[in-house]
């Protein structure tokens, strides 16, 4: 096939050594060539399908099964994806029915537990199928010493980071942690996040969580994030807090490991 | 407060306050359904836009939509309200005002002399009974110029921030990203970096690297890094050179207190950057961002529409004299604004009650990934604000925000914007790309240089 265009490339290929960007994209005309024009299209489009695709619960409830854990499957008070991006607040809250299975369960298991681990979908059902199990085998192998008592894994669909206060209230954690689907970038359509909260309770906001972004292959690992989220649980359960006042050192150090600190210099300014 | 009843037929309306007949009379769009005040149908919607056309804008001086006493905005919208500029305007109605706008008593230097008259209120009311290309015809009327190092806003027009983000800050692939865009004809406006992390010794050296940048190859434009304002006092406490002092900014003091300012912050930073005596061509300094629905999602919007609260936040930046503002329309997501239509009308509303209150506007015309939105709508909003003579839009690699995790408008589509409507980059800027022999434009037409430009062909040398 003749591909041969009008299209300038541009002599600063090199650059994209750099930087994950799209720079150095060619032109026709002043326009994007085509090549690249598709290339975004085909990001998008698969944003876009982590979005709306359906929450399969029935496989990781049978995935978690076959590990040998309970899982209980609940819904958020929004109906359907629809009314999930356009009313947060229902996102936040579960529908009454599952209110009620979750009281019913706490009845008949009483005395608490230490940790509630939550699962929901968020804006990528996607990253919640990957990601999930291959996660919580990192994260209950690091944490077996802490002997921490556990319910099943709470399965919410159509579910927004703070339905896991509702959960862990009436399960009577001490500590939620909730794996959920993150807002799709164009290059990540699969990215989990980590939300921990101690003492769990309707109506905390963000300042009383602590985050870890970006759990895939090419961004955080599970073992890295399974150490990073054990470390911030061992210091909330001595500090009896989590949030903005639960310094995370071990997000600092290894930051400070990754950092730049401008290794590579800067090509412009000729300091290489 | 007044209560305002409007007949259709022999069906009446009523509406208890100024704030319902303003929330009702609003356009659809998600975020008024999620704080509750939205219409409840389309007719009740079109009778709050009749009721509102025949409130005298007079009677907006006597009821404050967020109490004098409660709120530091609307004091400051009362007590600067210039009535010898609104006179002119002064006997009209809202309807009214908008015939007048549209009629050929509006030009550019009688709605210049109109802006410090009129309020937030007025222009967020008047937007409401406006269609698309009322939007678009008016605010081409109007020119809000400003200046730095570069200069803003000139008619036949249209200039770019150059945003390099990159996820960890890295300079390398931020200087990578830089040379791109220069390299598009791109940066007039600012090179404007959203930092990956925002330790004051970062940010520090984010804006030496910028400072040195435009030194070493001459380019008349001015540096940002968008640090919390605070930061920025303190980088020039430290001696840090700093072109340009960023602030998000919203309609109500108790969503700027969520944003950790008031008008008093603003106020130390717009006069530390002053003290630098930095710009050259002019000395506006202040770099504000904006976006509807910034003053809900902190629960600080009192019952008033996220579009009427998107305005007052203009009368925050005009008190300090900003060199642009920037509407990030599409940022906040689909339960503010759900799709490309919802956006599309909020970027031009924002833009005309901008510009109509004398504010410098720009748009980020982007979009985020849960949002009914796509390249076509992004592709519209960019084509009608050209149109509509807007100052600044975003320019970024391929329209893809590495660190911020969402689309805006790449370095193509500006070149897109110029070429088709016949907008070149600012006078300074245009001088250096013809200088350097990036491109020269010619009857909108714009032809790239043959070569790359000897200094950056050194610069990229050094890779090899």
């Amino acid at each position: 096939m003749d591909r041969h265009t009008p299209t300038a490339e541009n002599p600063w290929l090199a650059l994209r050594n750099l930087t994950p960007a799209r720079i150095a994209l060619g032109r026709t005309g002043i326009s994007l060539p085509t090549g690249a024009q598709l290339d975004f299209q085909y990001a998008h489009a698969q944003a876009r399908d982590a979005v709306h695709l359906a929450f399969d619960h029935q496989g990781l409830r049978q995935q978690l099964s076959d590990r040998g854990r309970e899982s209980l499957l609940l819904h958020s008070a929004a109906s359907d994806r629809h009314q999930y991006l356009q009313r947060p607040d229902l996102g936040r809250r579960l529908h009454e029915e599952s209110a009620q299975r979750l009281r019913e369960h706490a009845q008949a298991n009483p005395g608490g537990i230490d940790l509630a681990i939550v699962v929901a979908d968020g804006l990528s059902a996607l990253a919640v199928h990957r990601h999930t199990l291959p996660f919580l085998s990192r994260f209950e192998e690091q944490a077996a010493a802490d002997g921490w008592t556990s319910a099943p894994v709470v399965l919410v669909e159509q579910g927004r980071v703070a339905v896991a206060d509702e959960v862990g209230q009436l399960l009577n954690a001490r500590m939620t942690v909730m794996l959920i689907g993150e807002r799709p970038g164009l290059s990540s359509p699969d990215s989990l996040g980590l939300y921990f909260t101690y003492a769990p309770k309707v109506g905390l906001t963000d300042a009383y969580r602590n985050c870890i972004s970006n759990v895939r292959l090419e961004g955080l690992s599970y073992g890295m994030a399974a150490h990073r989220l054990l470390y911030l649980m061992r210091e909330a359960c001595k500090r009896k807090l989590s949030g903005v006042n639960l310094k995370d050192e071990a997000e600092v150090h290894s930051i400070e490991n990754e950092g730049s600190g401008g290794k590579n210099g800067n090509f412009l300014l000729g300091d290489r | 407060m007044a209560v305002f009843v409007h007949t259709v037929g022999n069906q009446l309306y009523r509406f208890d306050s100024l704030k319902e007949v303003m929330a009702k009379a609003s356009p659809a769009r998600s975020g008024d359904y999620l704080a509750g005040v939205a219409a409840s149908n389309d007719g009740e919607r079109v009778a709050a836009q009749m009721a509102l056309a025949d409130i005298p804008l007079k009677h907006f001086l006597t009821e404050a939509l967020i109490p004098y006493e409660d709120d530091e905005v609307t004091r400051l919208i009362v007590d600067t309200h210039d009535a010898s500029a609104f006179a002119p305007v002064s006997h009209l109605t809202v309807g009214g005002l908008r015939d007048w706008l549209l009629s050929e008593h509006a030009d550019e230097h009688s709605l210049r002399a109109l802006a410090p008259g009129l309020t937030p209120e007025m222009a967020a009311a008047v937007s409401k009974l406006m269609r698309v290309q009322d939007l678009v015809l008016v605010a081409q009327k109007i020119r809000v110029v400003t200046a730095f190092r570069g200069t803003m806003g000139l008619r036949g027009r249209l200039s770019t921030r150059l945003q390099p983000n990159h996820p960890t800050d890295e300079p390398a692939g931020i200087a990578a990203s830089i040379l791109d865009g220069l390299l598009y004809g791109n940066g007039d406006a600012m090179i404007g970096i959203n930092p990956a992390t925002d330790s004051i010794s970062s940010i520090c050296a984010l804006l030496e690297m910028l400072d040195a940048i435009i030194q070493r190859y001459d380019i008349p434009t001015q540096s940002c890094v968008l640090t919390h304002v605070t930061t920025s006092i303190e980088a020039i406490n430290r001696g840090v050179p700093l072109d340009l002092v960023f602030q998000s900014i919203a309609g109500t003091e108790a969503a700027n207190a969520g944003f950790g300012i008031n008008l008093n912050v603003l106020q130390e930073g717009y006069e530390a950057g002053l003290s630098l005596k930095r710009g050259t061509v002019g000395q506006n300094l202040m770099y504000f961002e904006t976006g509807q629905g910034s003053a809900l999602s902190a629960n600080a919007h009192h019952g008033v529409d996220q579009q009427t609260c998107e305005t007052r936040a203009y009368a925050v930046a005009r008190h300090f004299k900003p060199f642009l503002v920037n509407t990030v329309v599409g940022f906040i997501g689909p339960e503010y604004l759900y799709n490309g239509k919802q956006i599309i009308r909020a970027g031009l509303e924002d833009h005309f009650c901008g510009k109509l209150l004398g504010v410098p506007m720009g748009c980020d015309i982007c979009y985020t990934n849960h949002a009914e939105a796509d390249q076509d709508d992004m592709d519209t909003l960019l084509t009608l604000l050209g149109v509509a003579g807007i100052n600044f839009i975003m320019g970024i690699p391929g329209s893809d925000d590495i660190m911020l995790n969402y689309q805006t408008t790449s370095f193509h589509d500006a070149l897109y914007a110029r070429q088709t409507l016949g907008l070149r980059p600012g006078p300074e800027f245009e001088d250096w790309l013809a200088r350097t022999g990036i491109f020269t434009q010619a009857d909108g037409r714009i032809r790239f240089g043959d070569n790359l430009p000897p200094a950056f062909r050194q610069a990229l040398a050094q890779l090899a």
